[in-house]
């Protein structure tokens, strides 16, 4: 493993001085802030306030944290995969420019190599995450925090889950990728399609029986909704203290995708952990795979 | 000497093409080997091949007396190389490049600063080790990829057409570096490059052509089998040398004339005394051998 620390940190540093793929990195999450402030923050009040009905006093401090916790967990399921995706670009960016052809003249094994984009890309991907949860914990200070101490240790746990998950998966699309317009290609792919098959821009629960069907497969669904339970337990265990019924808590954790079902099967929070930290460490073996089967590149 | 590099029938392919084919030579320890070719002539191929990047189809490939398909990690250890072009990360300085990539040789700390300073010295890296390598001109850029190959001290200095594009200035400090290194640790230069006036100073030359031997033999050697001699006359009487019925032409204010050799050339001397007043007798050159091997001329990268 001679080198493994100074590649981390090379990798790292490059991502963070990359203006370009620093800030692409954060398109989605910005395109998602902008729709919020637009009119996705006012969609999803009038949502919640719709589905009260008249006689029952919800304060606006419950709806604005219910929004907030909304917001957030939309917020931090986009920045697990898509910041992921480009951070890991500098794979693909070293075939390009070079320098890797630099970095495997050296002893240092390919393995090394590998595990190297592996862990900065988590580490890179998780600074962005854990300070979007800093912010967004300030926020709903701001408009009406519900979310506890257990809630908010968990959202951590959510958020490492759901960045190991999305650097194993990007990992192995960028193995195969060898030229600008790919990166390029599949960058803006994931950072436009994955607001929206995660949930982030509008619940699942508002798209086709087909399309929820096809996404139930998918595991970012279930990390959205961890993240979603933990965001927004508290407003909505807080809009139950304030007399909403349980059938009509259980048609909100439907409507925003708290409840996920896999073919009319309510998934519980521990199945969501297990498919997504399942998941995740499939992918890491088939990365570890990939990189062990591989033939030297070949180039003229 | 050993051979520090033995290559023997090396082929590879790519798809229909057969970049090299059945490729056998050596390179002694300490020696400036040049490899010439013109673009796709199977040079960088071999190159890759060497540095295990590249698999190869057949052949055998020994460094340093280890085969690269059971020890491509100790062969790393013992080879530098400066790519065609510079693949430093232009996000970071100097010193952040040579540090990580020093790192993967084991090379930290103290040891690292110790080298760091070295290098700095050699080939004048002060002004620029803290500036990032996206912001320096091509001359300073190949100083920073020379620190880069020379870090670890490598055994054998791979240079892969390092000098193209360069102000005459870095040029003369890099060829003045490696000279230094050669004469003091006995490094071995693999040279690829497009310059002919450099290749002339190896110890031995191998031209490649269409991914195979053409040619190969010390530059003087090549020379004679290769090319003539030429007189050029500096004061002449046109219809006297016209008068010898050899070849000639007007090269600025003088004439030049080509005999096959520097028998002939002094056999003309004793013969026709009265016309050699101010004259210069010259061996051919590279370019000469280059085009008389291949029938191509290669001129800063291009075949003509």
């Amino acid at each position: 493993m001679t080198g493994l620390g100074n590649l981390i940190k090379r990798n790292c540093k490059l991502f963070f001085k990359d203006k370009g793929m620093f800030f692409t990195s954060l398109i989605t999450p910005l395109i998602l802030l902008v729709l919020y402030s637009t009119f996705l923050a006012k969609v999803y009040r009038d949502a919640f306030v719709s589905s009260i009905p008249d006689f029952l006093s919800v304060s606006d401090k419950i709806i604005n944290g219910a929004v907030g916790g909304e917001l957030l967990s939309s917020l931090l399921a986009v920045s697990g995969i898509t910041v992921a995706f480009c951070s890991n670009m500098l794979m693909v960016q070293d075939k390009v420019t070079g320098a890797r052809r630099d970095l495997t003249v050296t002893p240092v094994k390919r393995s090394t190599l590998a595990l190297s984009y592996y862990i900065s890309t988590a580490l890179s991907t998780l600074i962005i995450c854990f300070v979007a949860v800093g912010a967004g914990m300030l926020y709903m200070l701001k408009v009406g925090n519900y979310i506890s101490a257990t809630d908010a240790l968990l959202i951590l746990l959510d958020v490492i889950l759901l960045v190991l998950f999305g650097t194993s998966l990007s990992s192995i699309v960028n193995i195969f990728l060898t030229t600008q317009g790919q990166m390029s290609a599949v960058g803006t792919i994931v950072s436009s399609a994955y607001g929206f098959i995660c949930g982030a821009y509008m619940p699942i629960s508002q798209f086709g029986p087909g399309l929820q069907k096809a996404l139930s497969f998918l595991p970012g669904t279930y990390a959205t909704s961890l993240i979603r339970n933990h965001t927004m337990r508290g407003a909505i265990a807080a809009m139950g203290n304030a007399g909403v019924p349980a059938d009509m808590i259980e048609s909100i954790k439907d409507a925003v995708d708290c409840n996920i079902y896999f073919f009319g099967e309510k998934v519980s929070v521990n199945a969501m952990y297990a498919v997504l930290a399942g998941s995740a460490a499939v992918l890491i073996v088939v990365y570890v795979l990939i990189n062990s089967l591989r033939k030297p590149q070949k180039r003229k | 000497m050993n051979n520090v590099i033995e290559i023997k029938h090396l082929s590879k392919s790519f798809g229909q093409v057969k970049a090299v084919q059945d490729l056998s030579f050596c390179v002694r320890q300490g020696e400036l080997f040049a490899f010439l070719g013109v673009n796709g002539a199977g040079k960088s191929t071999t190159i890759s091949v060497m540095c295990g990047q590249t698999a190869k189809d057949g052949g055998d490939v020994f460094i340093c007396g280890k085969s690269i398909d059971s020890g491509i990690r100790d062969i790393t250890e013992k080879l530098g190389v400066v790519f065609q072009n510079s693949v430093l990360d232009k996000a970071l300085s100097v010193k952040e490049n040579l540090q990580s990539r020093a790192a993967l040789y084991g090379i930290k700390g103290k040891e690292f600063k110790k080298r760091l300073d070295e290098l700095s010295d050699m080939l004048e890296l002060g002004d620029i080790i803290n500036r990032p390598v996206g912001k320096l001109s091509g001359g300073q850029r190949r100083r920073a990829d020379i620190a880069r190959a020379l870090l670890h001290k490598p055994e054998i200095l791979i240079l892969d057409e390092p000098t193209t594009g360069l102000d005459p200035q870095t040029r003369r400090l890099l060829w003045d570096v490696v000279g230094e290194l050669r004469k003091s640790e006995k490094m071995t230069v693999f040279l690829t490059t497009h310059y002919m006036e450099e290749a002339a100073e190896a110890d031995y030359v191998v031209i490649l052509d269409s991914g195979k031997i053409a040619a190969e033999g010390t530059p003087v050697a090549l020379k004679n089998k290769y090319t003539g001699d030429f007189i050029t006359f500096y004061e002449y009487d046109e219809d006297k040398i016209n008068a010898l019925g050899l070849e000639y032409e007007k090269v600025g204010g003088a004439l030049r004339v080509c005999v096959p050799d520097t028998a002939a050339a002094t056999e003309l001397i004793v013969n026709h005394s009265d016309i050699f007043t101010d004259y210069e007798i010259t061996k051919g050159k590279m370019d000469d051998v280059f085009l008389a091997v291949t029938g191509k001329k290669l001129t800063g990268g291009e075949e003509k």
